[in-house]
Formats: structure tokens, sequence, C-alpha cells
């Protein structure tokens, strides 16, 4: 099987390297060759998943010949673990980079053909340029291979770390990868555009799409990796400003700021330059993120080791950057402006601080990441920066950003009177002023000045939006005469991505309250206690209750349970423990084996919507690792059989020694250790129950936490909202050429006009401009499309297309 | 004022204030900043100067050590004389001799004191090259 996986690996980097050059052959509009070449992309597709499914029928029948599966799996590995236990190495997560890529070129290429005639070709290009490169990488660079073999085949494998045996940590890796992966489709197709100089919306339109889901999923592996912090590595936290988190969310930034922007594109003309270059950036942070993982530069917690092949990402984005930077360049005079910025009071000015903030947020992170680099080219000594400085910059940055979403909303496009803004603003203003001041009466949160901001910005921001989609569905309803809930579906299913983006909205900024208030206001206390003694956290009386343990083939936990009282009830009990685990693949080693192996922290976690009570736990085991050494050293004499043991002693070391020489009894003789073993484990373990050893224990009161986690997934149900396709698509209606999905987008911009109207948003006389020159833009474009179909020019006078009412 | 040269005014403030920012950013970062060490080098720091320690626990000498815990580090390519940590606070899961931390703290009296909360340890095992890990 390696073999052929090695065959089918190869044929796929040669399927993409002819993919991409069948594409270049055909730019000129030979259409066979551009169909030929998408084909060899979905060719490419389906060798990449062959070599994923040879890769995971390896690991769920422990062949022990591969690698890969010996590096990092074992027969013990639960079923689940295997099938994961891919992405938890550098071969695997580089196929798995590559193969995420050749679906997404794969979704792309099918949702785009026989449109984008000019641009497709060199989309398809580029993208098969990068699917050759990491194919490339696996069957050229040392040490990558996710076929090599060993020989012979060990009898098991190494075994997955415990620490990454945790449901969301096999998720988060793959979530992220399609993040980075899936921005490679807007890339491509920003390329192609730039080098047809077809830089009108069109190629936004095509891959918006495609943004939008690398954002979420870049979203959900970030929020994945939090959960998993927080829940399993015992230390109370979900963001410590490491370079590896920074490094997935600088793409995330910088793609924010491009899914804001190019809807300016796309409804204004404006900033084509600043797009181009977002999506330029977010890729290469993308690919920066990917190289980080793999390079040792940086000092991380996430240290993946010194590999081979940081060195080739790195040729990699200086190759995307240089060839961007002059792309752009060279096309300045077709990136120009259709239209400037009317007012600084308009949504697309709000579009824009919102796209400096995101940009300088991430700048900063950069900046702070690469710390330890810039320091030693100037000063020559490597000097790194630690969370209270990020803290220090991002925090001001991000409550600001929650002031303009509040903002953003509220706002028309082009232009807004005061009359419209007053109407607006009265009541997010007036919930702003009510949550300050009940702040400041019912709570100490003025003690945190940038906390006390965010919880007011919020309130302000949160009821722009509910405003928003009330005055929404309220107008809808006077047109319609539907019911309310009628009307707000509807309202919603035809603006969806209006109305999709106003939910991410309301979910970042609940998750920026959690975040506030729980890194503002957490109670945090580190205490070592004996069993019956008490500690007071934040108004709670903790009691150490009585030590746990549990003994299981794989580990030996020892756990406390921590009664919670409050007011003299109690209010919920708290079990935190922590595992040995004994390394895999050792038969009958020793008892202290347990001890040599990986700990993990099992959290003693009460979530609760006001707050969480959390509490890690490190068992005071001197007691026990010198019973353990007793064991052993009782143990081991036993087996040398010295005078005076036992008579069950000299049977087992009788044993052993003619197991030496008879393999066949082999299996008899370690059964016998491990049942011996056994017995002394549980006497040992079970003392630990009585011998009131000391515990170090990690208490934490997190207000609000919760809502981070609710926050992201009410974003999550935001972007799937804005990525449902609309009735209309799901019909099968296509659009089908590229003057109509002109008109359908300016029908849109009149009906968002309407509404804003209606909503009160834009006052009668700025409606009436705004309306009569849509819709000569729509006549224009009409124009177009009749003269596109027929040399009969459509009559001029007829100034008011009908629009058909959504 | 003509719409041109209010364009230009704003274009100006604005670079300016960038500037001025980026200029902040960099300063403050530079002060804020911990050098980062070998054990290696920390034998022979000035003592009260905080720094970035990274190194590998030598297997074996991890003691606890009141309510802390007492360990040797050497560099990370496992050369050099052992420098004495102590270290008091929780520690992460995988700290254990054999393994790569990074620790902030300053040198007393020729042990390396670690600051509570600033010990990381390295997560093992994902993608490392190394058989042994």
């Amino acid at each position: 099987m390696p073999s052929l996986g090695s065959a089918l690996l190869a044929l796929a980097f040669f399927t993409a390297l002819a993919a991409a050059a069948l594409a270049l052959a055909g730019r000129n509009g030979e259409r066979h060759r551009v169909d030929l070449a998408r084909r060899c992309v979905y060719a490419f597709c389906a060798l990449l998943t062959a070599c994923v499914v040879i890769i995971e029928v390896a690991f769920a029948s422990d062949d022990f010949s591969f690698n890969l599966v010996a590096n990092h799996s074992s027969v013990e590995t639960p079923n689940f673990y295997k099938l994961a236990a891919m992405w938890s190495s550098q071969e695997g997560s580089l196929l798995l980079w590559a193969w995420v890529l050749s679906i997404a070129a794969t979704a792309a290429l099918y949702v785009t053909r026989g449109k984008l005639r000019e641009i497709v070709p060199w989309a398809t290009a580029t993208m098969m340029g990068v699917g050759a490169f990491f194919t490339g990488l696996m069957l050229f660079a040392p040490n990558v291979d996710p076929f090599a073999t060993l020989n012979p085949a060990p009898a098991d494998g190494v075994g997955l770390n415990p620490l990454l045996q945790h449901p969301s940590m096999m998720i988060h890796p793959p979530m992220l990868y399609s993040g980075y992966v899936a921005f490679t489709v807007p890339f491509a197709f920003a390329v192609g555009a730039l080098i047809t100089r077809r830089i009108d919306a069109e190629w936004i339109r095509a891959t918006r799409r495609f943004a939008l889901v690398a954002w979420a999923f870049l979203g959900l592996g970030l929020l994945l990796g939090a959960r998993w912090s927080y829940t399993e590595l015992g230390w109370g936290g979900y963001w410590a400003w490491d370079p590896v988190e920074n490094a997935a969310l600088m793409p995330w930034l910088i793609g924010t700021a491009f899914l804001h922007s190019i809807i300016v594109q796309e409804k204004r003309g404006m900033l084509k330059v600043w797009n181009a270059a977002l999506i330029v950036a977010t890729f290469s942070l993308a690919l920066l993120g990917t190289f980080l993982v793999r390079s040792g530069v940086l000092q991380s917690i996430h240290a993946f080791g010194d590999s081979t092949v940081g060195p080739y990402i790195l040729g990699l984005i200086a190759v995307v950057l240089i060839g961007s930077t002059a792309l752009i360049v060279s096309r300045l005079d077709d990136l120009r402006s259709e239209k400037r910025i009317d007012s600084l009071a308009s949504r697309e000015s709000v579009f824009l601080v919102n796209n400096l903030l995101l940009v300088a947020l991430t700048a900063v992170i950069f900046w702070g990441t690469f710390f330890p680099l810039i320091s030693e080219l100037f000063t020559g000594t490597k000097a790194s920066l630690a969370a209270p400085w990020f803290d220090e910059y991002t925090t001001p940055l991000a409550i600001l950003l929650v002031l303009f979403t509040g903002i953003g909303p509220l706002l028309a496009w082009r232009r807004v009177s005061w009359g419209s803004a007053r109407r607006v603003f009265r009541l997010p203003l007036a919930v702003a002023g009510l949550t300050a001041l009940a702040l400041v009466a019912l709570t100490d949160a003025l003690g945190s000045p940038w906390a006390f901001a965010l919880f007011v910005f919020a309130g302000f921001a949160l009821t722009g939006l509910g405003q928003e989609i009330w005055r929404g569905a309220a107008a809808r309803r006077r047109l319609t005469g539907e019911s309310f809930p009628a009307a707000l579906a509807g309202l919603v299913s035809r603006n969806r991505r209006r109305y999709g983006g106003y939910t991410v909205h309301v979910g970042i900024v609940v998750l920026l309250v959690g975040i506030a208030a729980s890194s503002s206001f957490q109670t945090n206390r580190d205490v070592t206690l004996r069993p019956g003694e008490s500690v007071s956290v934040d108004g709670r009386e903790i009691t150490y209750l009585k030590p746990t343990t549990e003994i299981t083939p794989p580990y030996i936990e020892f756990g406390a349970v921590l009664a919670v009282e409050e007011g003299g009830e109690r209010v919920t009990t708290l079990t935190p423990s922590r595992r040995y685990h004994r390394p895999t693949g050792q038969e009958g080693g020793t008892i202290g084996s347990f001890f040599d192996g990986e700990a993990t922290t099992e959290v003693g976690l009460v979530a609760g919507f006001a707050e969480d009570l959390w509490a890690s736990m490190a068992p005071g085991i001197d007691a026990v690792q010198r019973r353990v050494r007793a064991a052993d050293r009782g143990f081991e004499a036993c087996v040398r059989a010295v005078p005076g043991t036992p008579r069950s002693c000299l049977e087992l070391a009788a044993l052993m020694r003619a197991a030496r020489v008879n393999p066949s009894l082999r299996p008899r003789a370690l059964a016998t250790i491990d049942a011996v073993q056994a017995e002394a484990i549980d006497r040992i373990a079970r003392s630990y129950l009585t011998d009131r050893s000391p515990a170090t224990f990690r208490l934490i009161v997190d207000p609000l936490v919760t809502w981070m986690w609710i926050g992201g997934l009410i974003a999550l149900a935001g972007a799937l909202i804005a990525l449902w396709p609309s009735r209309g698509r799901r019909r099968g209606a296509v659009v089908r050429t590229e003057a109509d999905a002109l008109k359908e987008a300016k029908y849109r911009e009149i009906r968002d006009a309407e509404l804003d109207h209606a909503a009160g948003k834009l006052s009668d006389e700025d409606f009436a401009l705004l309306d009569a020159e849509l819709r000569r833009e729509a006549v224009e474009i009409l124009d177009r499309v009749e003269n596109g179909k027929s040399a009969n020019g459509r009559g001029a006078g007829e100034t008011r297309p009908k629009v058909p009412q959504g | 004022m003509d719409p041109q040269r209010k364009r230009k005014i704003r274009l100006v403030a604005a670079l300016s204030i960038a500037v001025l920012l980026a200029v902040a950013l960099v300063y403050t970062s530079f002060s804020a900043s911990t050098e980062a060490k070998q054990p290696s080098e920390l034998l022979v720091a000035t003592p009260g100067t905080s720094y970035e320690m990274t190194g590998r626990v030598v297997k074996g000498s991890v003691e606890r050590d009141g309510s802390g815990i007492a360990f040797l580090v050497v560099d990370r390519d496992g050369e050099g004389r052992g420098l004495p940590v102590t270290y008091d606070g929780t520690v992460p899961d995988p700290f254990r001799g054999g393994r790569e931390i990074i620790l902030t703290g300053s040198v007393e009296g020729g042990t390396f004191v670690g600051e509570p909360d600033t010990l990381i340890t390295k997560c093992p095992s994902k993608f490392t090259t190394e058989k042994d890990a």
C-alpha cells in the first residue's frame, strides 16, 4: 500500500502541473484547454482523496509498516483518535493542506464553470501552482513523505500524545487548515483579475463565498483551540498571545477586513487597490501561519521542532508577496476608484475606519509576534514581548471596533442627513447611557475602565443591531402586510448577506463582552489544601472534601472532590483531577513508569451564564511516589530471588527465567508481572485516599466567560445565514451572463435603499436623490444588456425600470 | 476650501497619526520586552534583570521545593553546565525532565527564580522529528 500511495501522490503532483500548464495554454479563450485543465483539477482532488484514504486505512488497521502510523498511533489508541492522528504529524498535516486545497479548487472551478472566462485560466494556474508546491514538498523535501515505510514493521506504535486526545484538538487543526487553504481561492481569482485587468466586482462576487467559508473555518478553529486550552491545559486561560495562536489570528483579522471592504467595491466601485492588497496579505499570512508552525524560528508553546520544509514555504511566501506587489503596482491605473467617498458620515467611510482598525490590530500583533527577530536584527539580542504588551495595544483597538460595529449598520450608504442620524442613534445612545449608569450603580466595573468602555459600547452596538433588524422587519411588514415573525423571516431570507452579517456582529460583540469580563474581573487563587481544609474565593467557601483515585490500564488518576458553599449553603461540587499515563509500548515496565509518561489535567468545571467555577489540581504525590519506588525495589529484589523472599516471588522469578529461554512462556510471565503490579498499584493508589497528602489547586471564578463561546457560536450561525444559497439560486435560476449579474446587483442596491428609507435611515430627500441615481445606473445596465442581445437600443426615455419586489 | 486640498489635509493628518502611533509602538516594544537567553548565558547574567530563558529540563532533576519546584536546565542542544531553577506556581501538564521550557525570571545568587505563571512547556510530539520526543 505505501508504494501505491507514493505513486498516487506523484501522479497528483504531475496532474497539478498539467492543470496549470493547460490552463495557461487556454488563457486566450481556447475553451477546450481550460475545460481539460478543470477536469485535471478534479482528478487532482480524486488522487489526493485516494492518498488520504490509504493513510486513514493504515491508521485504522494499525499498519505500522507506515512510518507515519508507527510514530503517531498505537494499538491502544482509541479508534476516533486513530482517524484523527494523521494531522498530528508534519507529513500528515501537509497532506491535509494539499487535500483541502484540492477540494476548495474543485469547488471553485465547478461553481465558476462557463463563467469569468478570462480570469479562470489564471486562477486555475495559480491554485494548481500552490497545489503542485505542496504535493512536491511531500515528494521531494526530506523527512516529510507521508508514505515512508519502516522495515521491519514494529509490533506497536508510539501512540498519540494523551494531551492531544481531546475532541476539540482533533477538529481544531482541520478547521484552521480549511480556513488557511480556502483563502487560496479568492487570492487566485484576484491574481487572475489583476493579470487580465478585469478588475470590476466580478471576481469578488464569484469568490466571496469562499472567503466567507475560509473566515468561518478559521474562526471556528481559533474558537476550538481556545476551548481546548480552557478545558484541558490546566492553566485556566484561553489565549496566551503565543506566536502560533497569533499566526492564525492574523489572517482571520485581515480576512475580516477583506470581507468588509469587498462590499464597498461591489456597491460603490471603490477600494480596489485596497482589496487586492488585503487578499494578498490574507493569503501570505495564511502561508506564514503554515510556515511558523514548522520553522522553529520563534519560541512557541507549540514547539513543532525545526523541520525541513520551513525554507521552502518561506520561498513561496516571498514569491507570492513579490509577484503580487509587482502585479498590483503595474495595474494601478486600472484599479482607480470609480467613485469617491461622498461624506465622512456614510457607511462606506465607517467600513474604511473598521478596515484601518483591523489592519492596525494585525500590524500590532505582527510586530509583537516577530519582535524577537526584529530585536535581534537591531540590537543583536533576542527579546520577546509578553501578554501585557499585546493587551495594552489590542484592547483599545478592539473596543473601538465594537463602537464602529455599532455605528456602521446605522448609517446609510453615501450620505446621512442630521435628521435621520438623530432618529436612528437616539435609542442606541440611550441604552448605552443606561448601561453606563447601571454598571456604575450596580457593579464595580468602573474599576476597569477599558472593560467599562467595552460594555457601554456593546450596549450601544447590540441595541443598534437589534433596532436595525426590528425596523427592517417592521418596514417589510408595512410593505407586505405579513405578521411580524413572517416579515422577519422574509427579511432575513431575502437579505441573507446583510442580516447574516448583522448576526455575526452580534456574536462578535457578545464574544468580546465575555473576553472583557473574564479577563478583567476574574478571581484566581492558587492554594495548597489538605482534605478537610477550606479557602475563600470571591465570597465562596471552597472545601477540599476528599481525595479520589481511579486506576485504568492506560493511566492512574488522583482527584479531589471540592464543595463550593455560598452563604453557608452547598451550591455545587467540583471534581478536578490529574491523570498519569503509562508510556505506550512499554510492556512489563516498572510501576514508576506511570509517572515518567504524560500527565494530563482534567479540569473541574461548572459553567453558568453568570460565571464559571473552574478548578485544576496538582495532587501531592510525594508519598505515593515513595511507595511506588519501594514497591519497584521490592519487585526487583523479588525477581532476583534474594534470600528471604516469599514463595510467590520465587515462583515468579523461576517463570521469568524460563521465559527468557522459552519465548512461548513470555505472555504468561508478562501477565503474571502485570497482575502483581496491578495489585501493588491498587494498594498504593488506595493509600492515597487515606494519607491526607496536600494538593495544590488553582481555583478560578470567571464571570461571563460562557458568553465568549455563545458569541462565537452566534457568529458562526450568522456566517451560515450569509452563506446559505438564496431561493433563486437554489431553484436553479443561475445568473447567466455578467451583465445579468450586474443588473441583479443593481436591483439589490435599489431594494436596500428602499429598505433603508422605510426603516428611517435615509431621509426623504436623500432617498429621492439616491433612488434616482441608482435607477439611472440600472437603466444604463439594461441598455447594455439589450444592446448585447439585439442591435436595437432601448428607449432612453424609460427612466424607471421595474424592480422586482423583495 | 477646495475638495482636493481638503483631501490632502485629511491624508496628511491620518498619516501623521499613523506614524506617531507606529513610533509609540516601536518605542514601547523595546522597553517592554524581556531579553531571551539560554541557560549557559544566564550563568554569568546580571542579577536583578528579567530574562526569558529557554532551556531543556535535566531528566531526574525535578524536585519539590516547599510549595514550588526546583530543577536544573541546560541549553536546548543539551550542552553546558546545568542552571538551577526554582519556580513557584502552576506547572503545565507536559512539564517534566527532558522537555523544553520557556520561563521568565531573574538570577538571584546563581539560581534562576521564575516568575509565577510564566512557565511554558512546549507541546510535545507534534511535528517533532526526534523519535524520543
